[in-house]
């Protein structure tokens, strides 16, 4: 069968021609066999699939159960503005029509079912996980359940953009790779924290100049968590109580109040729309991490990326004990 | 950004702008400016759709292809946002119905362009226009965006670009050390020779002591008599290309002082039995769909474009290359110039580059990777235009709200430096003596009473100050324009043949020339100075112009042409190149970095020496080759 041997086919030495130039053919054979899941579908998923999709994954798998609004298509280009098209269907049976048309060789397809009712085994068909808009069990309890599986790595990523803001988890786990240093290729490891286990390590441990996104992400995080909202259901109604919570949290870790801006958080719980050039930012960062993670080809980021619109700045963040 | 709801922004539903590039980048940026809320967006591509952009132009589709870019990208972005207005142009920016008016009606322009010689272009008629330039370029996983507004940071121009990549004739034609030397001596040599216009300049045969007496007969060699069996024809060639030549060469001793001396190799030792056999496998009649699917490696039963051949295998290829071509595409022959996309010109121009490596002791490359080398193909992912599109929409936001503080200049990384990813810098200020964006006289050396009008049209108002219709004056006195009205065309064109000294208004030591585009409407001053003698081989134009921004070179990656192709540029003028894009080396590290408060903290005004540290590079077509010391020293381009 086309695809399934050990050399690409001449059309898709055709078709990814440009890319295979960057990453080489190997890596677009690692691809083509790799099956990518995502969990919850709003503006920075959306381009992220798109990038994937391109790229040439053997198969994307779309789960996001609800029903398609007006909201939902604010920066979502996969989904036509037409209620007689998207009226009744899922977001995931949406953006799946719509992606099936990217590439042809590409499996889209669409699952259903809620987050947390999926068992290890349903995981263990893929090889990426990519959540999204949940909430922080959520995350934790799928991030817990790909680690479980023994027999092979199966990568773990979150993301999740408010207002001009963006921020990218991932858990590589036990993670081998090579990658080029001058003319010699040289062989890596790295090893990720959960998680939870990232989530944990305290702050006042870590190096003073952390992102304050990192901070304010938590905050926001605890407080859906706490009020038992789902992700994103904030507003700036809410926000003299997240600011409570704020100063609480910095007491409980010893850490100085203005590592979290109040003006930050104000930020992020009034918008709560996507800005669609950060879906693109992120987006594509989340693109480029996973085809690294798949290749094995390339320094992977550890463990959090943070960009936010008004500084302009992309930063890698490494939370873990190992810096502690 | 002011707002925390940027795109909801007055600003941005009032805004029109200007997209010049439907492209990798181009495709990114129209969804994200869509989706921004941009509802007037006018859109420039000459191009049109080649299965090699599907990739990550991901408004195209298998079924588009041959299609404008700009026509089929407003189409599918209308049906996610079908209520604005996305106006598409499928012409060359370079076009005369975009002046300085058609610009003057945007807010801002955003270029997603992939030669220097468009985006130079654009950025003068965005000076003239007063209308702010968001410029950006990506290769592989590299990528940058800059913000150009005139009188508040540099133009695109105030900077240094990279120098086309030059290799001496000697090297090409007698000793090559790298692949990519191989690569352009089978295309712009062996490949123009056999299948090129045989009136065009050729430096295939090495030139010794006694090459001028018996040029002629070497002459015939190439030429394929009517009666003569191509087979025959075939060995004939390669046993003179690569053996009787190499044997020429070899003769040469003083050459070989300090260098491995090639092996001739003559199609006898390579294919000792194999002809006869090989006559008999290959199907004459096979039958091709059209001329671009003719293929040796099809006709051979070669499948994988990744392999390397063995110089057995490069040598059946090459004689059922040159057989193809007189068979299947004779009419093609004398007017065929090196194409990527034709299969058979790779084919052939990879077989022969291998064999001449062979020779040589090089490495040899697979076909995948000669076809790299060879079409200059820029590497490209969606990722990275992605990320730079969205980039680019934070900027013209920031533009629109005339917010000069935040402009930033923004570098995509592959990997991470001081953290950061996405490393943003604080925009230069304009420089003072950039010829293009400041009033600063340029210097020109010259001999006024050799050199010819011509060659200072030719040599600097077109090459180096990059300029397509000049006018050139001397006081009042109009001495040419290239768009003259009938009854000067004459006298402009006597006045190009006259040297400078003679011309109707003199030009001599002292004079101050003006030269004026019209169309970019962009002009400049020339002070000239005499001088008599030029040093032919540091300075091959034999004048010298100083003041401008003087092109730097490229880095020079060691062993793997396949990783520089994007580095080959050239000023001149030269067709649109194949890909999408420009990029960044490595960003300069001196640029000042934005602190934690986001305020902007560098002196202003402070001399900023940033000339060294900054390549940009740029892909296009042609190699540029500069004649070495082996046999004078002119510098010409070939293609």
């Amino acid at each position: 069968m086309e695809g399934n041997g050990e050399e690409l086919t001449a059309q898709e030495t055709a078709l990814y021609d440009r890319q295979i130039r960057v990453w080489g053919a190997d890596a677009q054979r690692r691809l083509s066999k790799a099956h990518v899941l995502v969990y919850g579908i709003k503006g920075t998923i959306a381009e992220f699939c798109k990038n994937i999709v391109l790229a040439g994954v053997g198969s994307l798998t779309l789960i996001d159960d609800r029903i398609a609004s007006e909201e939902a298509l604010s920066s979502n280009f996969l989904i036509p503005p037409d209620e007689n098209v998207y009226a009744g269907k899922t977001l995931a049976q949406l953006c799946c029509d719509s992606l099936k048309d990217f590439n042809p060789m590409v499996r889209v397809s669409v699952h259903k079912g809620d987050l947390s009712s999926f068992d290890v085994e349903f995981f263990y068909s893929f090889d990426v996980v990519i959540v999204s808009s949940c909430s922080l069990p959520a995350k934790k309890l799928v991030n817990e359940k790909c680690r479980k599986i023994s027999s092979k790595r199966v990568a773990f990523y979150t993301v999740d953009c408010r207002d001009s803001c963006g921020e990218i988890f991932v858990d590589l786990q036990d993670y081998k790779y090579s990658k080029k240093k001058l003319e010699e290729t040289i062989e890596c490891h790295l090893q990720y924290p959960s998680f939870e286990e990232a989530l944990s390590v305290p702050w006042k441990e870590l190096p003073r100049k952390t992102s304050k996104l990192y901070f304010a992400m938590r905050v926001i995080e605890k407080f859906e968590e706490a009020e038992g909202r789902s992700a994103g259901e904030v507003s700036v109604a809410d926000l003299p109580g997240v600011l409570k919570l704020k100063r609480e949290l910095c007491a409980a870790q010893s850490l100085n109040e203005s590592h979290v801006p109040d003006t930050l958080l104000e930020r992020l719980v009034t918008s709560t729309l996507e800005f669609p050039p950060v879906c693109a930012i992120i987006g594509g960062i989340l693109g480029q991490e996973v085809i690294k993670a798949i290749s094995g080809k390339g320094d992977p980021l550890k463990n959090f990326f943070f960009f936010d619109a008004f500084d302009g700045k992309g930063i890698i963040e490494n939370i873990s004990n190992s810096n502690a | 950004m002011a707002s925390s709801h940027p795109h909801s922004s007055e600003a941005i539903r009032g805004a029109k702008v200007l997209m010049v590039g439907a492209g990798g980048i181009g495709c990114e940026l129209l969804k994200t400016l869509a989706l921004s809320g941009f509802r007037d967006i006018h859109i420039i591509d000459m191009d049109t759709i080649e299965v090699s952009n599907l990739n990550r132009q991901f408004l195209f589709r298998q079924s588009h292809v041959g299609q404008s870019k700009a026509k089929v990208a407003r189409d599918a972005v209308l049906k996610f946002r079908p209520h604005i207005n996305i106006k598409p142009y499928h012409a060359n920016v370079k076009d005369p119905e975009f002046d300085v008016d058609f610009f003057k009606q945007f807010n801002v322009v955003l270029n997603g362009l992939d030669n220097l010689d468009a985006r130079r272009h654009v950025n003068r008629l965005c000076l003239a226009a007063n209308v702010p330039l968001v410029e950006s370029g990506t290769t592989g996983f590299l990528g940058q965006v800059t913000v150009h507004v005139k009188g508040k940071t540099e133009c695109y121009e105030c900077q240094p670009k990279p120098a086309p990549k030059t290799y001496p004739v000697c090297t090409i034609t007698s000793t090559p050390s790298k692949f990519v030397h191989c690569i352009v001596w089978a295309k712009d040599l062996l490949f123009a020779k056999l299948f090129g216009d045989k009136n065009q300049d050729n430096d295939l045969n090495v030139r010794s002591s006694d090459a001028a007496s018996s040029s002629e007969n070497v002459e015939d060699v190439f030429v394929r008599r009517n009666d003569e069996d191509i087979e025959q024809y075939g060995r004939k060639i390669f046993d003179h290309v690569f053996g009787y030549n190499i044997e020429l060469a070899l003769s040469n001793e003083e050459t070989w002082k300090n260098r491995n001396r090639p092996k001739p190799i003559y199609s006898k030792d390579v294919l000792s039995d194999e002809l006869a056999k090989l006559n008999g496998n290959i199907d004459k009649n096979c039958a091709f769909d059209d001329e671009f699917s003719v293929s040796a490696m099809a006709s051979l039963g070669m499948k994988n474009p990744q392999d390397i051949w063995s110089l057995k295998e490069n040598s059946r290829i090459f004689l059922e290359a040159l057989r193809l071509f007189f068979t299947q595409r004779g009419k093609d022959v004398g007017n065929l110039t090196f194409d990527k996309d034709d299969q058979l010109a790779v084919e052939f121009v990879t077989a022969a580059a291998n064999i001449r490596a062979a020779s040589f002791g090089i490495p040899l490359y697979s076909l995948f990777e000669a076809k790299g080398i060879a079409g200059n193909i820029v590497h490209a992912v969606a990722t990275t235009n992605a990320v730079i599109a969205g980039l680019i929409v934070i900027e013209t936001i920031k533009v629109l709200q005339n917010d000069i503080e935040s402009y930033r200049m923004t570098y995509c990384l592959e990997h991470p430096s001081r953290k950061m990813l996405l490393m943003p810098v604080e925009p230069f200020e304009p420089n003072k003596s950039c010829y293009v964006c400041s009033e600063t006289p340029l210097t020109l050396e010259i001999n006024t009473k050799r050199s010819k009008l011509k060659d200072f049209v030719e040599k600097i108002v077109k090459a180096k100050l990059g300029m397509n219709l000049p006018l050139i004056m001397n006081s009042s006195n109009l001495l040419y324009e290239a768009d003259a009205e009938d009854d000067m065309v004459a006298i402009y064109a006597a006045n190009l043949e006259k040297v400078l000294a003679e011309l109707p208004s003199p030009v001599t030591g002292g004079t101050m020339l003006r030269v004026e585009d019209m169309h970019q409407e962009f002009g400049c001053n020339v002070n000239i100075k005499h001088r008599e003698e030029f040093d032919e081989e540091k300075e091959p134009d034999g004048m010298v112009l100083s003041g401008w921004t003087k092109h730097v070179s490229a880095p020079e990656n060691k062993d793997k042409p396949a990783a520089n192709n994007g580095a080959s540029t050239s000023e001149a003028s030269v067709p649109a190149a194949e890909s999408d894009e420009v990029t960044i080396v490595s960003p300069s590290k001196k640029r000042k970095l934005t602190d934690d408060s986001g305020i902007p903290n560098a002196p202003a005004g402070e001399a900023r020496n940033h000339q060294d540290e900054l390549q940009v590079i740029d892909d296009e077509d042609d190699l540029v080759m500069l004649e070495g010391s082996m046999e004078g020293f002119k510098k010409r381009k070939l293609s």
